[in-house]
Parts: C-alpha cells; structure tokens; sequence
C-alpha cells in the first residue's frame, strides 16, 4: 500500500524519509516539487500526482507537506486519512506538529511511524496504543532515562492492540478522575452584500478530555438530540444504541480524543452572531477607494462575542492603505495584500468601524470584484443550534468522577461577500 | 538503476559523512557500555530518517541484534530492515537470533521478530520465512496471525514462486475469528491472489458480520473486496426500475400484518440474502470518522446497492466535505460522478456545493463542476445568481471555469439558453482578458446550436474583435465569420480585410481560421473577397507553419478552378460550408464512472498499476449455497431440525420473507459460530475467545445474575405481548421441538448461559433476531454493561419500524379539495386567486408547507408580470413561484409555493404583483395543514406518548353520533382537519394518527378512544401544546359534526 513517506519543508527541503518497502529514491519528489512550483499557494498543489512509475498522494498540513509514494492501486483517501494521522499523532506526542519539533524528535518519529504501519498497511493507528510502545517524551522522564538508563520503548504485552477496546489502554490509574466534554460548533456561512445569507449551517464537535481510572462505561445524553442531523463517531461509541436511544454509550480512550461530530439539522434556521455592514468601493476614475465596515451583534442569545476578527484579502493592485480603527487594531502586510482587523470583544453600545482610503497603483484598472471578507468569532458558553448535554452516567467504576461541560461557539467559514 | 543509485549514495556519504565522525559511532557501537551503544544508535537511526547513508556500519550494528536492551534491539531491526537488502551477506548473520525469537513465549517478540525476518528482502532466506509465515498462521496469538498475513504479502514481492504455498496460508487465515486478522488477510489475498474469489464464499458472512469490529483500515479493505466480490456472485438489483425494490425495502421496515401474501409472491427479482446482509451491515459504517471507510461504504452502496437506496450515502458523504482540503478533493471528485448519473441524490445538498472565496483552485473548479451537473430546469435561476457572483472572481481561471460552467447550463436546459447568452455577451466588455476570451469561445459554442436569430451577436462580436487579444478567442470569432457569412455580408468582408493587414503578426491558430474564413468568403462572395483570398493565400503559402502552408495549399486547390482538380473543386461549396453539428458540453467527469468509485485509478482517470475491475452483474445468479457454513461437532444434532423450521417457513406468511431469508444465513451462522464458541474452550486457537471471556465474566460477576433476572422479566413481558404473532407465525410444535434440541448442546457451555436461555424462551420468529444479537455479542465481546445494552437493542430489533426513526414521512391520507380565497376578482380588479393546500412535502425546503395557487385573469386584457411582492412578517420565508410573464384573457394558471409557518396560525402575508398593480393579501393556515404525515407502529407509537406526558399533553371528551363509531367514519374526519398518518391499531375501538410539524419536527400524536355508546377521548401529545390545544379544538369540532 503506502510505500514511503516523505516530510516537505514549504521551501522544498526534504527532511524526513521512512519507506516500509524497498528504498524509493528520492528524486521521485521531484514531480511533486514542480508541482508545487506551478502552484501559487501550497494549498493548489494537487493531492494526488501521477508520475511515470509511481503515484505521489501529498497533503499539506501546519506548514508541511507529507508526501507518500504509492505503487499500487489504493484508495486515495485511505493514504490521505492515514497522513492526517501522522500528522495528528506528532502533534498528539509534542504538543504541535511542525519542522523543528520533527527534526528534534527525528529518531521517536521515525520509531512511531515504524510501529504505525507495516509493509505499508496500518498496524497501529490509535494513539493510546502508541504510547503503550512508545511513551512520549516529558520532561521528567528523559531526566530520568538518562540517569537510569532506562528506555523510552514499552516491553509490556500490547494489551490495548489485543483487545477489542484497542483505543483504551490497560491499567489506567488517577487520584482524580475527571471528565470533560467541550461541545463547539462552529458556523458556516455566506452572506451576500445586502447581508442576506446565501448558506448557513451549523457544524459541532464534542472533543473530549477524559481522565478516569479502570475500565469506565459511560453514557452522555442530550436534552434535544433531535437537533442533530447527521453524526459520526469515534469507534467507541456503540452505534445501535445510539440508533434507538439516542444516547452515547462508550467506553472512551483515555485522554483527549473527539468523540461524535455532527451537523446540525438543515430544517432549523441558524442563527447568524453579528452582521457586517460594509462599503468597499474605487472609484472610476483616479486611483483611490474607500473602505468602510461595521461590525456589529445580532442574534447572540444574550452573550458576547468575543474574539472578532476581520480578514480581507485585498486586490493585488492596492499600493497602500490608510485606515483608522475605532476599536482594536489592524495589520497589513503589503506583501499578500492581507488585511487583518483584530476587534476583540464586542459592545453593542459602540459598535466598532474600520474606514479609510486605499490607494490604488497607479494606471492600474480598478478592481472587478470586491474582496470578501472573512469574519472569525467566539462566543463563550453557548451551544449556537440549542443543543445541550442532559447527563453524563457512569457505569462499571466504584468512585465518583469529577464531570463537566462547556460549550463553544466559533465562527467556521464564515464569509461576507461584498 | 542500481548504479545510479550507488553512485547517489556515495555523493551523499561523501557530503554527509565525515570519516572521523563515523569512526566515532563505530567505536561507540563496539564499547562495552548500554548507553553509548544506545546513543550512537539513535544518532545512526537519526541518519536513515534524514535520508543518508549509514550502511558501511552494517557489521558494527548487527553484533547488538541479540541486545537484552528492547530498546536498543528495535532501532537495530529498523537499521536492518532498512540495509539488509544492500548487504545481504552480513544480513543472514542475524538470522539465527530472529528464528530464536520466533520461539520466544512473549507473543510481542514473536511477532516483532517475524516482522523483521519477513522484512529482510534477502532471497536466500526466503524458505526460513515460508516456514516462519505457517507457523505464525497457526500461533495461539492472533497479533501474531496478523502479523503473519502482513508477512505474506511481502515474501510474495520478494519471491513469487511461493504463490501456491502462500494461498494455502491465506485459506487458513481466511477462516480466522479474529477481528485483529481479517483486515490484514484480506489485504493478502488482495494482492496474491484477488482472482481466488472461491477462497471467500465460505467466510463471506462471517466477514459481514465482524466488518463492524474489525479496525477502520482493515474495513476499507474488507469492504473494497466484498464489493468486488458481490458483482460476481449476486444478480442485479436493478433491473426492475425500483418498484420491487421499494417492496423489499418495505417488507423490511414494516410489520408484517398488513400485507398480502400473493404481492410479495408476484415479484420477480428477490434480492439473496446474503446481497441484503451485506448492505445492512455496512451501513453503521458510514458514521465512521474515518473518511476512507465511509467512502468505501459509499462505493459499496453506489455499485451494489438498489437504486432507490443509494440516496441514504448522500449526507454522509456531504458530511466528509467539512474535512480536510484533500479529503473534499476526492470526494468532490466522486461525487461529481454520481452526480452526473443521480442529479436527485445531491440536489437536496446544492448550497454545500457554494464556492468560498478561500477554496483551492481545484476544489472550486470541482464544485462548479457539481453544480453545473445538478442544474435543472427547478434550480437554474438559483445556480446562475451564484455563478453571477463567480464571474466576478479575482481568480480568473476560475472566473473562466465559470462561464464554460454557464455554457452548458445553456445547452443543457433549454429555457434558460438566451438568458445565458445575453449574460454572456455582457460578459464581452469585462475588462479582464481571459474573461472575454472565453466568452466568445463559449457564446460560439452556443450560436452553433441555435444560429437562427444570432446575427445581432455575430455583429457585435465582429465589432469587439479589434479589442480581443486571445489568439483562442480571435479564432473563434473568424470562425463565426466564415461559418454565418450569409447572415453578416457586410460585415465578414471588412473582417478578412482587417485579417489580411495583420496576418503576419497573428498566432498560428488564427491564421488558419483567416484562411478558412478566406476561403468560405471566397465561395460565398468571391466579388468582394477575391483578391482578399488571393493575397491571403500567398502570406500563407510562405508561412513558417508547416501547418498553415499546408492548409493554404489544400484551399487553393480546392477552391480556385483550374483544370486539374475539376472534379473536386465542384463539390467546395458543401465540403467547406457543409452544417457542423454542435459540439455537446459536457461534463468532464462523464467517462469516469468506469473505474470504480473511490479507487486512485477513478482519481487520476487513467487504470492505475494492480487496479481489479469491478466485473458487470452476471445474469444467472451462481450457487447460493457455496456461501452455507457446515455446522461442526455439538451444534450437528439440532440443525437438521433447524434447517426444516426453515424449509416450512416460505410457506407460511409470505410478508416476512425478508426476515424468513436472512433468518435462515443467520441461524447458519450463528449456529457455526457458537459452536466454535462452545468447543472453543477445548481448542488451542481459541485464545481470544478465553481472554474475551476472562474479561467479560469476572468484572460482571454479580451485576450479571441480576440483569438475567432483569432479562427473563422482560422476556415474559416480550411474549406476552407477541402471543396474538406466535400463532400466526410459527407452529408450536415446531419452537418447542427446537427448545429442547438447543438445550441439549448449551447445558455444556457455561460460558454465555444468559443469551442461551433466553433464546428458548423466544418464539421461533424472535429466535432469529436473538440470534443475530447474540452471535453478534460473541463477537463483539461486549463487557458486562453491554448485556443492557443488549437488552435494549433487542427490543429495538424486535419492532423493526424503529430501525428507521428519523419519523419516515408517508404520503397524505386525505387531501382535501376545499379551496380558499386568496384574492376576490372584485379587489384584484380582474385577478383572482384562490389557494389550497395540497399536502405534499415541500420541495423547496423541509420545513415549508405546499401551497397551491390558482390565478385567473377575469379582464378582458392580458394581465403581465404576476409575481410576489412585499411580505410581512419581514422574516416570513416563502418560496415564491416564478414570476409570470403573461396571463392571457380568461386563461388561469397553477403555481406553487412554499411558506414556512414557523409551526404557527400567523397569517402569512404578501403582496401579489402584476406590472401595473399590487395587492395585499394573505394566506391564514388552518392548524392541521401544519403537519406532514409519518408512518409508525403502534410500539413506536406508544413509545413516543410515553415521553410527551404531562404538560405536552391535551385531552376531551366529546359526544359524537352512533353510526359514526367505526373506524372509516373517524378517519375521515381527522384526515381532512389534520395532515395526519394513520397508525395501525391493535384495538378496535382505538385511532392513531400521527404527524410531525412542519417546521420543527415535533411529533405529533392523536389518539381517537371510542367509549361506550356516544362519547369518545381525543389525546394529543406534542412537545408544541399551543399547537395540540389549537388541533384539539379543531378536532373536537369536527368529530362533533361528524
């Protein structure tokens, strides 16, 4: 299947390679490099390329292009799935997934990735098993190897590999057992010029922290479950009871994980935070335009919004700006064109407004179009679509766990056309 | 190759590798101490991962493979693995220590040891790792068996003489009840021996029914093989265009008292049993968070599944588009396949297919391409404002894709063809170049269809050609020229002048159009243009173009007589000005739906290397019982008696078929699989099933007693209830005879007595869900807190409606013809309207109600431009018809609309527009045309009451007419009050209905009790009282009346 991976600096260095068959000469990313040449931002380089003898599958990710070389028939997105996980599984280990934390942890990660698949095919993929093998680095420890001697490699029976829970490990012990649920939802929409919405939906996530010791059967349910419309799982929740009842009923892996995603039912109406009131215009002739916007609360159920922020990608003949922000601040980087108005939290009292000039380059035609905005938001405490978690039940374990909830609602892709 | 290769690495040693440093891990590999030995490894396994060469410290390296440290041992086999093929002399030395450790009672160093041996691409070794690979195949350890099947696939790369020993591997592994092996042996003979299909009858329904448990990546292989697979061995099911279909969806979901034996006895195509087990048994997969499976579950659907099924994939694989970039890529890409096919199965989904402005290039392109595919005559207006916004893209490339998009929405939907085309020709004065340019490539592609009445476009094209510098677009507007000269004689001579000034400095392409723009002139006009032509001809002949001297040569000959071509230059006329049939604008994804779904080879739209066709549907069904599992030792006694229950069974109700067939696979099945639980104990391999065992039994211990008690209770309860069905269903004799055959093998067990005892106490019909249950339960191993849950998914399975809760909707018992004025012709000075409620689900949005509007013209002139105005409240969401352009002189017209109520009485109120005047009028809905109706059973029915008690319930007594106290009589009157469905009742003197609104879904229950002589009690349980109270008005007026 997989036949070897290759980790990409976006500058085109390669700085990580592991093959789980014979040795594929480097040189293959050669194709994948002149593709990326042609391509304007790293995210146009095509997932999939086709070479003489092999086929490059490549997904870029916090900066970094993972590129796998396939022989093979094989279904795409299985390759891409998989790289995803390598990808969550660095950032699992040391905390982010990035260039410089690869290259200091060169030996633990090429390990991993060697426990991860063999001969190409995925062997261990869930983290908890990972960390049975391979125990990640901390501080304490590698203080501690180095002293001993002892080692980083577990030597125990894979007890999580050879069960049918292989997402929880044996033998999980804490003085205090906790569980944490964090329900986000983040909202998807267009708004067009007259800030009608063109689409909007509602996407949420149940990301989960779990701390509790033995082998905890729990089952979470909600108020309103009717609200979701379409949901997948992590493989420990149990299917059929979630068809009848309409519960969670899991017994989770132990720590961080996501549990269900699921999108909001398309029948109710979402409700849109905050609108945008804005003018973007150039005028005909000379080479000035004017940029005027207002954020400002809409339908926020009683909170605030909080973290605001704008992000226009400006037209590449704007020469310069000159604005003035009522709240907040703004940056501009005259190399991307990229406008970012920082507003932080909002006060329906004094609405926040962006306005100045923009001038253009000079004999450059004024723009077709007007750049969209971006809006990205938070409200705290706030499950946008309604929903709510009615209980969280423990089964199977004696003590008693220590349980919360907390509710997020961001802004997604969130964008006013203009 | 190899040289090259050496040579590469000797440059790298040579740049990476000073001498001095290597002698130092050299040295640090021979010392004495752990933590030096270590150290250097690190660093020299750091080397291979940066892709540099560490190979000429191979013997330093192997002296540590024996290393007591675990540590130390790993990063020496990942060395091995890594240089054993460049130096396979040094690498046998560390055979010996591997075939020590395929020994070893540590079931993790085995296997860790037999990856390494298996990894070693050494030729020599290759009968060591045969050996090795048989002997894993039947290790106690299923790990170890997993990691034998990965070791098959690569001795087979390695050596492809071993194919026939390595498939007696597979065979065996095949037959293994770990869910840890199936993937990865699945894997194996996917790339051994994927033509062996043989191989999979006997475990087809065993990989069915582990496919849940297996982990997700051994799933997508699975399940890529069993569609495979399927093609071979099932017929089609879609030849009956979906009515029969449809039936044996229904038999599937319905209880099986209403129907009739003989409708399901005339239907021609049955679906096998084993086809349907594997559709069901995928379909939980699609809620995977694996993106792979659920697509591979997509295919599965796409390529097997019936028609009228395929849809329920549609919101999962929408789903995946909110994931990472590529992972929309690819999935966009497939569904632009389906949706080239099933325009219906993503229509629903069209605004998901909206382009942001912060999409990849490629991922908006996909996306035009989609909504191009789902355009329809409903949905066109919607689609071109969207594309409106695209043309104004600053990505012009995009902006370009947008307008071949529009292209062929205009070819493809022939109302909106001159819109496009206006649109278009406006496009022509766009400022941006690439924009223009293929506007005019695409406006020719459309005049070519309908070149009729175009002359005024032609005209204006000629007129914008000085301006248009895209050597494409110049030549599509020759081109147009020539070919429509007829229609601009004015114009297309003055053309070719202004060609022939500037014919040097063209591009090729445009030359050649001149030439044939020349040469049509010539023969149309050959007064204005002869000369023209003439001095074309010459630049031509000595053009640097081989091309273009060709094509000169070839015109002068054809067009200008001389004596030789005579004969040829007769027919000129028709050869160059013969009708072109228009090119046809389609999709580029039309073609790939030959490569199977999913597949890279469908990705890159050429036959990747080891791509397996899926085969066409074969016409005759093969052997069903190829797929029959014998039964073994214990379970033989009682299974002949089964197989008769089974036999007898067709005969009796017809309208379980569904149940009866698959019924019969799954008691095989079970019946297999339990008795490989109950000898289990006894055998060696059955390792998992102890641990499975050890784990269940003692953490239940006490708790499990009393949910058996909890269980028996229940059952009784069950029984109870069903006895009315046992009668129909299954002769006494028959269950009892059963029971006592059944227990005979089950007092040995003592592993799982609860399931067991349990399953005698069920009549023979639930036996078969048990079954499935309970095999499932053995192979799930669920700890103890799953008995509850099996309690509870049993009696789900049990009322097999609620399979299907989301509330399925269900046509209109009744429609009432009653029609209410919308607009008296007195106040619509000559328009009137009248308006009804059709019923019928909205198909605009959900949760909208139909509604049906007739309008008349009662004037004596004809009434223009009726269309919707203003609405009040400003928030109301109505679906407004499409403004109509004329309405003739007593000609009445019907038009639909959607209004979504917002589950409220509220008067909706609008303003209804002709070009002159507007009127206020407003559309009040009687509560009950709130609802939609939904189907259930009783049980389902109950269920819901249950939960909507209390505040959410309202009742009444009323007093109602003697004749009226059958059942006809009182669903009529509640069918035209509300847009209720009927629910089957047990009871007679008991009515059901139910609905949900429209707009929030709630569930909506009447219930109808006829008491005694005159009174009845109307019970309404929703979560929405004002709307129950609302509706109990309504209803009690009306049975009153009644």
């Amino acid at each position: 299947m997989i036949n070897s991976l290759f980790l990409i600096n976006p500058s085109g260095e390669i700085f990580l390679e592991k093959h789980w068959k014979s040795v594929v000469s480097r040189s293959v990313c050669d194709y994948f490099l002149e593709a990326k040449e042609k391509a304007l931002e790293p995210e146009d380089v095509p997932p999939v390329i086709h070479t003489p003898h092999h086929y490059l599958i490549s997904i870029y990710r916090d900066k970094l292009f993972f590129l796998s070389v396939i022989q093979t028939e094989v279904p795409p997105l299985f390759v891409i799935e998989f790289l995803h996980r390598v990808a969550e599984m660095i950032q699992d280990y040391f905390g982010e997934c990035s260039e410089t934390v690869v290259k200091d942890h060169m030996v633990m990660v090429y390990e991993l990735l060697e426990e991860m698949l063999d001969n190409g095919f995925p062997l261990a993929t869930e983290s908890n098993v990972l960390k049975e093998m391979i125990r990640p680095p901390t501080i304490l420890r590698s203080v501690v190897n180095t002293l001993t001697g002892t080692s980083n490699v577990g030597d125990t029976l894979l007890t999580g590999q050879l069960s049918t829970i292989p997402w929880r490990r044996a033998g999980v012990r804490y003085t205090n057992n906790e569980a944490y649920f964090d329900v986000v939802e983040e909202i998807d929409a267009i708004l067009d010029q007259s800030g009608t919405t063109v689409f909007a939906e509602i996407q949420g996530v149940v990301e989960a922290c779990v701390k509790l010791s033995g082998m905890p059967d729990l089952t979470l349910s909600f108020m309103n479950p009717r609200l979701l419309d379409d949901v997948s799982f992590h493989p420990c929740v149990r299917y059929k009871l979630w068809e009848s009842e309409r519960v969670l009923s899991f017994i989770p892996p132990d720590g961080n994980f996501t549990l269900m995603t699921y999108h909001v039912n398309a029948q109710n109406l979402v409700a849109i935070p905050v609108y945008v009131k804005q003018s973007i215009s150039f005028f005909e002739c000379g080479s000035d335009g004017r940029l005027d916007v207002t954020v400002g609360p809409k339908q926020t159920m009683g909170k605030t919004v909080e973290g605001v922020m704008v992000t226009v990608h400006l037209p590449k003949t704007i020469l310069s700006i000159n604005l003035t922000a009522t709240q907040g601040s703004y940056t501009y980087d005259n190399g991307t064109k990229l406008l970012v108005w920082d507003i932080g939290k909002l006060n329906p009292q004094k609405l926040p407004n962006l306005r100045g000039s923009l001038s253009l380059q000079a004999g450059a035609p004024k723009p077709e179009e007007n750049p969209s905005l971006n809006i990205d938001l938070k409200i705290q405490q706030l499950a946008i679509s309604g929903l709510k978690v009615n209980r969280l039940d423990m089964f199977g374990e004696k003590y008693k766990p220590f349980k919360g909830v907390k509710y997020i609602t961001k802004a997604g892709k969130f964008q006013v056309r203009t | 190759n190899t040289i090259s290769k050496s040579n590469s690495c000797i440059v790298h040693f040579l740049i990476s590798f000073s001498p001095s440093r290597n002698e130092d891990l050299k040295e640090m590999l021979e010392s004495n101490k752990e933590s030096l030995k270590l150290e250097a490894m690190k660093r020299v396994v750091g080397l291979i991962a940066k892709g540099k060469n560490a190979s000429e410290l191979f013997p330093a390296v192997v002296k540590n493979v024996a290393s007591k440290n675990i540590e130390l041992k790993k990063l020496v086999y990942v060395y091995l693995v890594r240089y054993a093929e460049e130096q396979q002399d040094l690498a046998l030395l560390s055979i010996s220590t591997f075939q020590r450790a395929l020994k070893d009672p540590n079931q993790l160093i085995r296997a860790s040891a037999l990856r390494v041996l298996s990894s070693i691409r050494v030729p020599i070794i290759v009968p060591i790792m045969m050996l090795a690979i048989k002997e894993a195949a039947s290790d106690m350890s299923p790990y170890v068996r997993k990691t034998s099947a990965h070791a098959i696939q690569k001795l087979y790369s390695l050596d492809q003489d071993q194919k026939e020993l390595l498939i007696e591997v597979i065979e065996k592994l095949l037959k293994d009840k770990s869910t840890l092996v199936a993937g990865s042996v699945v894997m194996a003979f996917e790339e051994v021996c994927p033509d062996r299909i043989d191989l999979i009858h006997k475990n087809y329904r065993k990989l069915c029914n582990l496919l849940v448990d297996v982990e997700e990546w051994g799933q997508v292989v699975i399940i890529s093989m069993l569609t495979r697979y399927a093609r071979t061995q099932f017929t089609s099911p879609w030849k009956e265009d979906g009515v029969f279909d449809e039936h044996n969806e229904r038999a599937f979901y319905e209880s099986d008292e209403e129907k009739t034996r003989d409708e399901t006895e005339a239907k021609p195509y049955m679906m096998d049993p084993d086809h349907r087990l594997l559709l069901r048994n995928t379909k939980p997969l699609l809620q995977s968070r694996n993106t792979a499976v659920v697509m591979s579950v997509a295919q599965l659907y796409w390529h097997l599944a019936p028609k009228n099924e395929v849809s329920i994939v549609t919101k999962s694989l929408v789903r995946l588009l909110r994931s990472h970039r590529e992972v929309q890529y690819i999935v966009l890409q497939n569904i632009a396949t389906m949706s080239i096919q099933r325009k219906g199965m993503f229509e629903p989904y069209m605004k998901s297919f909206y382009v942001r402005s912060t999409d990849a290039t490629h991922i908006k392109s996909l996306k035009l391409e989609i909504l191009t595919s789902l355009a329809n005559e409903a949905n066109i207006s919607t689609i071109l404002r969207e594309f409106q916004t695209y043309v104004k893209s600053q990505d012009k490339q995009f902006a370009a894709g947008t307008i071949q998009a529009i292209g062929r929405c205009a070819t493809n939907i022939s109302e909106v063809t001159d819109t496009c085309l206006n649109g278009l020709v406006l496009l022509l004065s766009n400022r941006d170049e690439t924009v223009v340019a293929e506007s005019v490539v695409v406006i020719r592609k459309l005049l070519q269809i309908q070149p009729t009445q175009h002359s005024d476009i032609i005209k204006h094209m000629a007129k914008l050609f000085d301006n248009i510098t895209v050597p494409m677009a110049r030549a599509s507007i020759l081109w147009l020229m020539g070919e429509y000269c007829e229609r601009v004689p004015k114009i297309a001579p003055d053309v070719l002048r202004k060609m022939a000034k500037s014919f040097t400095s063209e591009e090729d392409i445009v030359k050649l159009q001149t030439v044939n723009l020349a040469a049509k002139l010539y023969l149309t006009n050959s007064k204005q243009t002869k000369l023209l032509t003439q001095y074309i001809l010459n630049l031509g002949k000595y053009d640097q173009n081989y091309d273009i001297r060709d094509r000169t040569r070839f015109i002068r000959q054809l067009i200008v007589p001389n004596d030789k071509n005579g004969a040829l230059s007769k027919y000129a006329h028709r050869i160059l000005l013969a009708p072109k049939p228009a090119p046809v604008l389609e999709s580029a994804y039309k073609d790939r739906d030959r490569y199977q779904l999913g597949t890279l080879s469908h990705t890159i739209n050429t036959k990747a290397s080891g791509y397996l066709e899926l085969s066409d549907w074969p016409a005759v069904a093969p052997d069903q019982s190829v797929r029959n599992v014998e039964v073994i030792e214990p379970v033989k006694e009682w299974a002949p008696s089964l197989g008769k229950t089974v036999k007898s069974k067709p005969a009796k109700s017809s309208d379980d078929k569904f149940y009866s067939d698959s019924g019969e696979e799954e008691e095989k099945g079970s019946g297999s699989s339990s008795s490989e639980d109950g000898s289990s104990s006894s055998s060696s391999e059955g390792v998992l099933h102890i641990l499975q065992n050890e784990r269940v039994c003692p953490e239940s211990g006490s708790d499990a007693e009393s949910h058996v008690q909890k269980n028996s209770s229940q059952t009784s309860e069950e029984s109870d209830k069903s006895s009315s069905q046992s009668e129909k269903s299954s002769s006494e004799s028959d269950s009892e005879k059963k029971e006592r055959k059944t227990k005979t093998p089950l007092q040995k067990k003592t592993v799982k007595p609860t399931s067991w005892t349990y399953v005698t106490k069920q009549q023979h019909t639930k036996t078969i869900f048990v079954n499935v249950i309970n095999q499932h339960s053995v192979l799930q191993t669920f700890s103890y807190s799953h008995w509850s849950t099996l309690c509870v998914s049993l009696f789900t399975q049990l009322c097999p409606l609620s399979l299907a809760f989301p509330l399925q909707l269900s046509g209109p018992a009744f429609v009432p013809e009653k029609s209410h004025d919308l607009l008296h012709r007195m106040t619509g000075k000559g328009l009137s309207a009248q308006y009804q409620f059709p019923r019928q689900p909205c198909l605009y949005q959900p949760t909208m109600v139909s509604v049906q509007i007739s309008l008349t013209n009662t004037t004596d002139h004809p009434l223009e431009q009726i269309h919707i105005g203003d609405r009040s409240p400003t928030g109301l969401n109505i679906h407004c018809f499409n403004t109509i352009e004329c309405l003739e002189p007593e000609a009445s017209v019907t038009v639909f609309m959607g209004i979504d109520f917002n589950d409220s009485t509220q008067a909706a109120n609008f303003q209804l527009c002709t070009k002159e005047d507007h009127f206020s009028v407003s559309i009040q809905p009687a509560i009950g045309e709130l609802l939609l109706p939904i189907t259930m059973t009783e049980l389902d029915f109950r269920k819901e009451q249950g939960k909507l008690l209390g505040m959410n319930e309202s009742s009444a007594t009323i007093t109602m007419a003697a004749e009226n106290m059958t059942s006809q009589p009182i669903s009529r009157p509640v069918a035209t009050v509300a847009n209720l469905g009927m629910v089957p009742s047990s009871q007679d003197n008991v009515h059901r209905f139910a609905g949900k609104t429209a707009n929030s879904g709630a569930v909506v229950l009447v219930t109808v009790e006829l008491r005694g002589e005159s009174t009845a009690l109307i019970t309404i349980n929703t979560e929405k009282s004002v709307m129950g109270s609302m509706l109990l008005r309504d209803l009690k007026l009306a049975l009153a009346q009644a």
